[in-house]
């Protein structure tokens, strides 16, 4: 038998049928919801007297618009209310599980997903929510969907696909000290654009992969989206098993061991062939700062921002003075004379406990600087915000002089009350330095949660491994 | 969804490359529960000064005069030229809902973000990948003193701009048979719920855990 990828596997393992022009009908065993792209959804359902398929395969919670602070006063803002109460009436009316605002293990949805166990090994997973390829840290086929796709997989499981193409980024060597699965992202996203990936499912594997915590390959995974690729995977092993392990929503007992020996065999056979491969040696990678609007406009913290006059493109060189204006900043100017008014640290890329450990640890003692206006920890779930309390990561925080949320979104997109007021600077560990991500015209520096950290207590970006 | 078949409309060249689903319709407006009503704040931080907020009355708004879609030759403009990379970041279906519900059904570009591309053929708008110098070249058309038009025939799968230059598109066999007829995805697919019946039942025995 040919030697498949493991892209391979998951594909051939869920298609329904395929029709005569090569359109597939893909089985989906699990659907994430969260509370703005489903409203549509259930409404399309309702409109035409469907039901759900199997209930059972959905789990809610609602991320985007609540308030990070304050919540047994409600949500203030009317019509965010009516959002998150919106999803709360339909999962009722339509028997699906949700893990309320009010429910302590409430968080981002690709946070909550694989804490409870709902995201497995060797399945399909859907969420309205492009940063869906989080879970294919599990060697999961995960992928964001539209709403339209949302009320398909709820009516039918199914979803209409075409194979993608299959992109290996083969990572070899071990990250340095302070250098983090962020700042691989970064990197590969600065090689090969946000648009390289497009039509891919990139497989992340290699030596430096292997040495990432389950935490630091969400991360990777989660930053697939943002170079274009539809989802982004990485194989089995002891680390993915182990952190299953006694999962609310895993598999348990006898019925545990037999997933896992099913589970491991979700890898790329030796010799597979990829449609494209890229490599990169973890060794030479430095701590990663965004300076434009893009993620692919980036550079290691020890450059300086780049110069359009330096780009032969002319179409790139005017992104990049477009950027570079947004962002007001000057071209060669050292990316560590940068000062920022705010600093985040959360989102589903970087609110795992390893990532707040990881921020604590600069922290530690240290106060932010006088020139910082705001500095926000804002945990990725209920049960992460109280793992870090046990270990008392707030404290660190909070007497460095951050503010200790309630977990959420937050302003990795600014849709609650969390946001950049215009012309605001913020390093952020989150996935978008869009124009006006973080609040209208904020200016968004994308970065790890360790780099964050280290610029929440200098007031400008320092190379964290030089501390 | 409303079959789309042909189309005679206006083409308006939006010059920027990774143009994201933020900047076609920021969030504060995604808050809604319905699919309608987004045209106005389409584009909302690049076509107004202000700050646009959901609700507001768009009508007395101070508009930006640089942005392309308040220029008066592309104001009712349904095609739309714009970048590579058009449509990147989230998932939202908000920003196809927004581009239709503003009146464009036609997007032209080098190349699409994948999530956008497939939305916006559930949503009866055409997105239509065009090699990057004929994209250049009718950047140069499309800006000239009298705006280009272009008649889009989807069976045919071909571009015909007024001044008689006839463009042949791809698009895939099962996009353009949905989007012809208008047809509802989730019916199509129920026709075949025996099979989905039936890889349900072999895979409860491959993989129990899934079903418990
Ligand atoms: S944390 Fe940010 S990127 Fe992640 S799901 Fe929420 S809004 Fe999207």
């Amino acid at each position: 038998m040919a030697p498949k990828t493991l892209y391979d596997k998951l594909w051939e393992s869920h298609v329904v049928r395929v029709d005569e022009t090569g359109m597939a009908l893909l089985y989906i065993d699990r659907q994430l919801i969260h509370e703005v792209t489903s409203p549509q959804a259930f409404e399309g359902l309702r409109l035409a007297g469907r039901k759900p398929w199997r209930p059972s395969a959905n789990l809610a919670v609602p991320d985007h618009n609540v308030p990070t602070r304050d919540r047994t006063a409600g949500i203030s803002d009317p019509i965010s209310r009516l959002q998150v109460e919106t999803l709360a009436a339909n999962c009722r009316a339509f028997g699906i599980t949700e893990l309320g605002m009010d429910d302590p293990r409430q968080g981002i949805v690709h946070v909550i997903g694989p804490e409870q166990g709902f995201t497995l090994p060797g399945t399909t997973i859907v969420c309205g929510d492009s940063h869906t390829s989080t879970h294919g840290a599990f060697g999961a086929l995960a992928f964001g969907i539209g709403t339209s796709e949302v009320e398909h997989v709820l009516a039918t499981q199914t979803l209409p696909q075409r194979r993608s193409k299959t992109m290996l980024v083969e990572i070899s060597g071990t990250l340095g000290p302070q250098v983090t699965a962020k700042d691989l992202a970064l990197d590969l996203i600065g090689q090969i654009g946000t648009a390289g990936g497009t039509g891919y499912v990139i497989e992340f594997a290699g030596e430096a992969v292997r040495a990432l915590s389950m935490e630091g390959r969400m991360t990777l995974c989660n930053m697939a989206i943002e170079a274009g690729a539809r989802a982004g995977i990485i194989g089995v092993d002891d680390k993915t098993i182990e952190y299953l392990r006694g999962r609310p929503m895993a598999p348990q007992g006898e019925l545990f061991d037999r997933a896992a020996q099913y589970w491991r065999t979700l890898v790329s056979d030796p010799d597979a062939q990829f449609d494209r491969v890229v490599r990169i040696d973890a060794t030479a990678v430095a701590p990663q700062v965004t300076w434009g609007t893009s993620p692919e406009m980036v550079v290691p913290v020890t450059a300086r921002v780049p110069d359009p006059k330096d780009e032969s493109d002319p179409v790139k060189a005017r992104g990049m003075a477009r950027a570079l204006d947004y962002m007001g900043l000057t071209p060669g100017m050292p990316i560590v004379e940068i000062q920022i008014d705010k600093v985040f640290i959360g989102s589903c890329t970087n609110a795992r406990l390893e990532d707040l450990r990881a921020a604590a640890a600069i922290v530690r003692g240290k106060r932010i600087a006088d020139s910082i206006k705001q500095a926000l920890v804002v945990p990725g779930s209920g049960l992460v915000r109280a793992q870090a309390e046990a270990e008392g990561l707030d404290r660190i925080f909070i007497e460095a002089g951050f503010e200790w949320r309630e977990p959420g979104c937050s302003m990795c997109l600014a849709m609650n009350a969390d946001r950049l007021a215009p012309g605001e600077r913020c390093a952020s560990t989150s996935n978008r330095n869009f124009e006006g991500r973080q609040g209208s015209g904020g200016r968004t520096h994308l970065t790890s949660p360790p780099m964050a950290a280290a610029a929440a207590i200098a007031g400008h970006f320092v190379d964290v491994r030089a501390l | 969804m409303e079959p789309f078949q042909n189309l005679t409309g206006i083409l308006a060249p939006l010059d920027r490359a990774n143009v994201d689903t933020d900047a076609i319709i920021p969030k504060q407006f995604l808050k809604s529960i319905q699919r309608t009503g987004f045209g106005p704040y389409l584009f909302d931080e690049w076509r107004y000064l202000d700050h646009g907020e959901p609700g507001m009355d768009c009508s007395h708004r101070p508009r930006n005069p640089e942005f392309v879609l308040n220029d008066p030759r592309y104001e009712h403009a349904s095609i739309l030229l714009t970048r590579e990379n058009f449509g990147c970041g989230s998932s939202r279906e908000h920003a196809p809902w927004a581009l239709y519900d503003f009146g464009i059904r036609v997007i032209l570009a080098p190349s699409f973000a994948d999530i956008f591309f497939n939305n916006c053929f559930k949503n009866g708008l055409l997105p239509i990948q065009l090699p990057p110098e004929l994209i250049d070249r009718l950047f140069v058309k499309a800006t000239q003193p009298e705006p280009l038009q272009i008649s889009v025939d989807l069976p045919a799968q071909t571009l015909t701009l007024s001044d008689g230059e006839v463009i042949p598109f791809a698009i895939d066999p099962a996009h353009k048979h949905r989007l012809i007829h208008g047809l509802d995805d989730i019916a199509l697919t129920l026709q075949f719920a025996e099979q989905i019946r039936a890889y349900e039942e072999r895979r409860r025995l491959e993989a129990p855990w899934l079903f418990s």
